[in-house]
């Protein structure tokens, strides 16, 4: 053997040693974390602090931890609350926002959560909500079960610690969408809370072509702005139709221009934005009140637009435009009905009723209009209608605008005033 | 944009079709296309004495490394370049990453990837799908490097390689 040949056939052991490390590692990335999942909660013994709860009970005692979300059904605001046991969410992206969705969720009793983030938690991410100090280091997805499966051992976690935005991961992405269920098939919905334009557009793909509503959300980079957004293939906007919508924050745009990538944040912005994708989640899986398709935030001056966004006809997206077609075509075959069923207005009975209190009907007929002087900005009404001062001939009162009524009344106070006048210097001359 | 940029960045043909990784024979075309852009750069790059990177990438072309390198005061600092092609490829572009500067500079995201938000992204996304691997290269590493590789020697946070 000559030289050469032993440093060629050394180059070619090196080299095989490599590719059979890198497939390991890829296959490492590749494995769902859940299923060498009892490793990793044996290495942190941690009893849960209660058993499983098989049926959510209503029962009003202090160990009961549904008891407050039950009432949920005895106010009236759900039909069915327990149904958040049988629904699936994924979460992708368990940062400043993800994670506090996850754990609202996870109080929330949901039954399945599958987590998506390739970031670890670092010291930085302190002034955001969630993680621990002591978590520095630790993968964000196993960091957040630990939390979480503590919080609520009813919930099923399942993490995945990778970036979905290449070609294996995001396979394994899409089966998860297609069979993470807790009957294995398609899952309820798809939460977005990343970071970055590529993951909201790979987020965005997959739900295309699955078909799979989802729900999309963002904190500006200013950390004064967010926003959420309902997808639903075919029938709304999706996330390749705009141009990413932002809340316009009143804030000078060169100022924006920063330095070095360091994006600025705030555990309040993050914890309403939060706050509000919880919150149409549930109204969408609970099926009560009415889905918002986009909410914006602006902190600055606490402005909130509510807006619908309806699909773009030259999508770049090619599934976006089939699920366009898929939608014009059921609605067309459909009779039309009303997207949100009102509920029927029961009456409401309470069980005891000791003091036979009852709720007396004001009379219609002196219902306030709710005239230019008592209107307040759109979707706000008052609790109860201020008191007005009692009219003297209404009659009269009834063509004129509240400013005339006012100007005569005042008018008619004056006239009033000098009749009264009037009438004394009459009686002083009389005497005199 | 300076001169020089422009006269490389025109010799660099124009990719045609908008095909990503998951497109099966459209993206071998694209890759096709991706190859010979690339090689073309790297000949104008070479004859005109600024060659100052060389790329390789696995058989599906979903995964590429290579080298680059920047002189500075005479000195060659040389770095490992790495990057997927994501599946929202050619929509979204690569986020070209020089893992071993993690950590080092502020202008850099997890795993070492470079910041290009603010030069680069919005000139992408208005080019989009022409632009290709070799634009990323001259218009987003280039002027990436070019600021922050001589700011980090002058701190003294890198050091030439023996």
């Amino acid at each position: 053997m000559t030289e050469s040949d032993v440093a060629e056939s050394i180059g070619d052991i090196v080299s095989r040693l490599n590719n059979a490390l890198d497939d390991l590692e890829t296959k490492k990335n590749q494995t769902p974390s859940v299923l060498k999942g009892p490793t990793v909660s044996q290495e942190r013994p941690s009893a849960p602090y209660r058993q499983k709860i098989e049926k959510l009970s209503a029962e009003v005692v202090d160990s009961n931890p549904y008891s407050r979300l039950m009432a949920l059904q005895r106010m009236g605001i759900v039909r069915d609350y327990e149904q958040i046991r049988d629904k699936t969410v994924a979460v992708v992206g368990v940062g400043g926002v993800g994670s506090v969705v996850a754990e609202m969720l996870t109080r929330c009793g949901i039954g399945k959560l599958i987590l998506f983030d390739y970031d670890k938690v670092e010291i930085a991410n302190m002034n955001r909500l969630f993680y621990q100090p002591n978590q520095a280091g630790l993968s964000k997805v196993e960091a957040a079960r630990d939390t979480l499966i503590h919080v609520n051992p009813d919930v099923q976690i399942e993490v995945h610690n990778f970036n979905i935005t290449t070609m294996d991961n995001f396979d394994v992405f899409v089966g998860r969408i297609r069979n993470g269920s807790l009957k294995s098939g398609k899952i309820d919905l798809v939460l977005s809370c990343v970071d970055n334009f590529e993951a909201r557009m790979a987020v965005n793909m997959a739900c295309n072509e699955e078909n799979q509503i989802w729900m999309e959300s963002g904190v500006s980079e200013n950390a004064v702005s967010g926003h959420i957004q309902y997808i639903e293939p075919g029938k709304t906007a999706c996330f390749a139709c705009v141009p990413p919508l932002v809340v316009a924050s009143n804030i000078d745009e060169r100022t924006l221009k920063r330095e070095g990538v360091c994006a600025a944040s705030l555990p309040t912005t993050m914890a309403v934005v939060a706050g509000f994708l919880v919150m149409n989640t549930l109204k969408y899986l609970l099926n009560f009140g009415e889905v918002s398709h986009y909410v914006g935030y602006n902190a600055l001056a606490d402005f909130f637009p509510r807006e619908s966004i309806k699909p773009n006809p030259s999508c770049d997206d090619r599934h976006c435009q089939i699920r366009q077609k898929e939608y014009e075509e059921k609605i067309s075959s459909e009779p039309i009905t009303l997207d949100i069923q009102a509920p029927e207005d029961e009456p409401i009975i309470h069980e005891e009723n000791d003091w036979g209190i009852e709720v007396v009907d004001s009379d219609t007929t002196e219902a306030p209009s709710s005239s230019a002087a008592t209107e307040v900005a759109p979707g706000l009404k008052f609790a109860y209608e201020p008191t007005q001062t009692p009219k003297k001939n209404s009659s009269d009162n009834l063509k004129l605008s509240p400013s005339q009524a006012v100007t005569k009344e005042w008018m008619e106070n004056i006239r009033d005033a000098l009749l009264e006048e009037d009438r004394l210097k009459k009686e002083q001359n009389k005497r005199k | 944009m300076d001169e020089t940029t422009k006269s490389s960045l025109k010799a660099i043909p124009l990719c045609k079709t908008k095909a990503g990784p998951r497109d099966g024979d459209l993206w071998m075309e694209r890759l096709k296309a991706k190859y010979e852009a690339i090689i073309a750069a790297v000949q104008n790059n070479k004859t005109s004495d600024r060659d100052w990177f060389k790329l390789e990438a696995n058989e599906r072309g979903t995964k590429w490394f290579g080298k680059c390198w920047y002189f500075h005061n005479m000195v060659k600092y040389e770095f490992d370049v790495e990057f997927d092609i994501p599946i929202t490829y050619p929509v979204t572009a690569p986020e070209i990453a020089l893992p071993e500067l993690d950590g080092k500079t502020a202008k850099m995201y997890r795993g070492g990837k470079i910041c290009l938000s603010e030069h680069f992204k919005p000139l992408w996304a208005r080019n989009t799908p022409k632009f290709g691997i070799a634009h990323a290269f001259a218009l987003g590493l280039g002027p990436w490097m070019a600021v922050e590789i001589p700011d980090l020697i002058e701190k003294g946070i890198i050091q030439p390689k023996a």
